[in-house]
């Protein structure tokens, strides 16, 4: 089970993600892809200094998965959390080439 | 319109000063966000899914012009260009920055405004009828008793850290369109035999995961008592409402459990065992209080415009207007109407800041500078001359915001759902669009009637579900949007809660389900004059149960 680890930015409170070198990245992509348990533990731990720094809050780990050679999140809430609202793609990381690739269809049409 | 004297605004400048040293300081680290999470939300700051969330209260619903333009401003200067009208009568901004939110509560100050308890375990911003101030059928203006029920629950040093949010509403007419009796307390402005003013006391009504409908505990309160008798209430639930459970520590679950005849005696006990002679609002405060309410001066009219029915006479849209979104004012000539928020596949409640600011130019123009928002996500223009709405209306179209649902099956409320929502469980706003859609409004929506849809996207029923006369609650079950359907609730004046149809829907077939359940309602009813309400509390459950999973393909089972 692969997992990734989320958080917002205090200041602004915009949805990041933990890179491979334990900074912090808005587009999803970028994402460092955590194979098990043990690199997820690491990787929260490196996310509890950032938090105890006051540069994110409320760290947490997504389970993702690989859809048409892609990652994205499991859980519909994270598929939305690293989008943006599926009623306005104007808005969030889906405006920005920020969110996850996702070759299927959305679960309800958006006209 | 009320106005802050030296005291509010002193009050409320020293807040945004506070609130800025205390963002400043969770920024510098010496703040935790432990620390810092119950000062923010007592400022109406959460964060959500995607970034935070800001809860500007509109006390009572009411806002001026200068008011409305403020708001688009901040949406444009630190949002994104829109904002979110809810059911509380509050407006939500989706992705202000922690580093702007004190810039944005100074602004808000500079006309009047704020976001104090509009969230945390307090007296929430309290909620009036919308047509307050307007209405023709109206006893006593409700919004003077809300703002002196504002002004003294402010950072009330006894009720600032309650079991639970505690919310009230106020409702001024013989029908009741602020929901009270869903409300921890409800209250209705009535008259006694010798026309003194008082109210109709509700408490323990609420939605939520625990739905309940208020009992009533006094039928005639005088007005003066307004503040002891609430005081006696909140004394009674502070004391002796649940603290070990979040989940039953709203009023509803003391009075459910202790009874509504208890509840009473112990209010009642309360209220008669302390000197409350501080409490006892001294009729020249009131009557202070209410010339902030005065019904501005409106030039006499006549009873029927020409202009208006030469329009109406040719014009099938101005005509399907007048008839869903316009109201009877109390003043001969004078009309309210209601500018829905409920585009055809819009987002419910959303207003973008050029919308804002064309419905605040319209207030000065046509409706003596005032407005209203509803709890059922629209804004109001109360105060509009008969002769100025075929003006009013060309103008609400060119900005398309005359689309004439109000009150009809696409009028839906629904919550931001998880497109927006940190606690939400389902999708909402789609779902609503879908249905908007669906039923349009067109003949089909006319010849429907009224019809109340709400849809919640969890149990939290922040879209009031359980009072829709159609309710969808979304779940989500082993990682798929549900919905479930609740039939027969009402938030009026005959308030009752809804009952589940049966098994849920998927995303996919829920429009289907909401089709079938008018269909079968437009099969039942006597006739075009029996809404849906009416029809389904005198057939019951059994036609619509039958027609969703007997007959249906769009049954889940």
């Amino acid at each position: 089970m692969s997992e990734i680890v989320t958080a917002n930015r205090l200041i602004d409170g915009i949805v990041l993600f933990q890179d491979s070198a334990g900074g912090w990245v808005e587009d999803f992509a970028r994402a460092a892809i955590l194979p098990d348990a043990a690199a997820t533990q690491a990787a929260l731990a490196l996310a509890k200094q950032d938090e105890a720094r006051d540069l994110i809050v409320e760290p947490y780990a997504v389970v993702v998965e690989l859809r048409n050679g892609h990652f994205a999140p499991k859980a519909l809430r994270e598929l939305i959390r690293a989008s943006g609202p599926t009623i306005r793609p104007d808005l969030g990381k889906q405006a920005q080439g920020q969110a996850p690739a996702l070759l299927e269809k959305p679960h309800v049409s958006l006209r | 319109m009320y106005r802050y004297d030296e005291f509010d605004a002193a009050f409320v400048a020293a807040r945004v000063a506070q609130f800025r040293d205390q963002v400043a300081r969770r920024v510098s680290g010496e703040l935790t966000e432990e620390q810092f999470r119950p000062h923010r939300l007592m400022n109406g700051l959460y964060l959500q899914l995607h970034a935070y969330m800001l809860r500007i209260a509109a006390p009572y619903g009411t806002l001026s012009s200068r008011q409305m333009r403020k708001l688009a401003d901040i949406a444009r200067k630190y949002d994104r260009g829109y904002g979110h009208f809810t059911t509380r009568q509050n407006l939500q901004f989706n992705w202000p920055a922690l580093k702007d939110v004190p810039d944005i509560l100074a602004e808000l100050a500079s006309v009047e405004m704020h976001a104090i308890q509009t969230s945390g375990n307090c007296i929430r911003n309290v909620t009036a009828d919308h047509f307050a101030g307007a209405a023709a059928d109206e006893i006593v203006d409700p919004r003077p008793y809300a703002e002196i029920v504002r002004q003294w629950s402010s950072l009330h040093p006894e009720f600032s850290f309650l079991p639970r949010k505690f919310k009230i509403a106020v409702n001024g007419g013989p029908r009741d369109r602020a929901v009270i009796q869903a409300h921890d307390i409800g209250l209705q402005v009535v008259r006694d035999e010798r026309g003194e003013i008082g109210f109709t006391v509700y408490v323990g009504g609420g939605l939520g995961r625990t739905p309940m409908i208020g009992h009533k505990i006094r039928d005639f309160l005088p007005e003066a008592d307004l503040l002891a008798y609430i005081d006696a209430i909140l004394r009674v639930y502070n004391l002796e409402g649940r603290r070990d459970n979040k989940f039953k520590a709203r009023i509803k679950i003391l009075v459910h459990e202790k009874g509504a005849a208890a509840m009473r005696e112990a209010v009642e006990a309360e209220f008669a065992a302390h000197n409350r002679q501080g409490l006892t609002l001294p009729a020249e405060e009131i009557a202070r209080i209410n010339a902030y309410f005065a019904l501005p001066p409106l030039e006499p009219k006549k009873p029927v415009s020409d202009r208006v029915e030469r329009r109406r006479a040719k014009d099938k849209k101005f005509s399907n207007f007048l008839r869903c979104n316009v109201a009877p004012h109390k003043a001969p000539g004078y009309a309210i109407v209601t500018i829905s928020l409920k585009p055809i596949g819009g987002v419910p409640g959303d207003a973008s800041a050029d919308q804002m600011d064309a419905v605040a130019d319209l207030a000065e123009d046509y409706s003596s500078d005032e407005l209203r928002v509803s709890h059922e996500q629209n804004l109001v223009l109360p105060h509009v001359a008969l002769d100025d709405l075929p003006a009013v209306y060309d103008r609400l179209a060119s900005v398309g915001l005359a689309t004439p649902n109000a009150g009809l099956v696409t009028d839906i409320i629904a919550c931001p759902g998880l497109d927006y929502c940190a606690l939400a469980t389902a999708r909402s706003i789609p779902i609503a669009q879908r249905l908007s859609e669906h039923f349009g409004d067109g003949a089909r929506a006319r010849e429907i009637g009224p019809l109340k849809i709400k849809i919640s996207g969890c149990i939290n029923a922040c879209g009031h579900h359980h009072v829709g006369h159609i309710g969808i609650l979304g779940l989500e079950r082993a990682g798929e949007e549900t919905y479930q359907i609740t039939l027969g609730g009402s938030g009026d004046e005959t308030a009752s809660i809804g009952q589940i149809t049966g098994p849920g829907f998927s995303s996919e077939n829920v429009v289907d389900a909401i089709e079938t359940v008018v269909a079968t309602y437009m099969g039942q009813r006597r006739d075009a004059s029996e809404d849906f309400l009416s029809t389904y509390r005198r057939v019951g459950m059994a036609p619509f149960k039958e027609a969703l999973y007997e007959r249906s393909a769009g049954s889940d089972i």
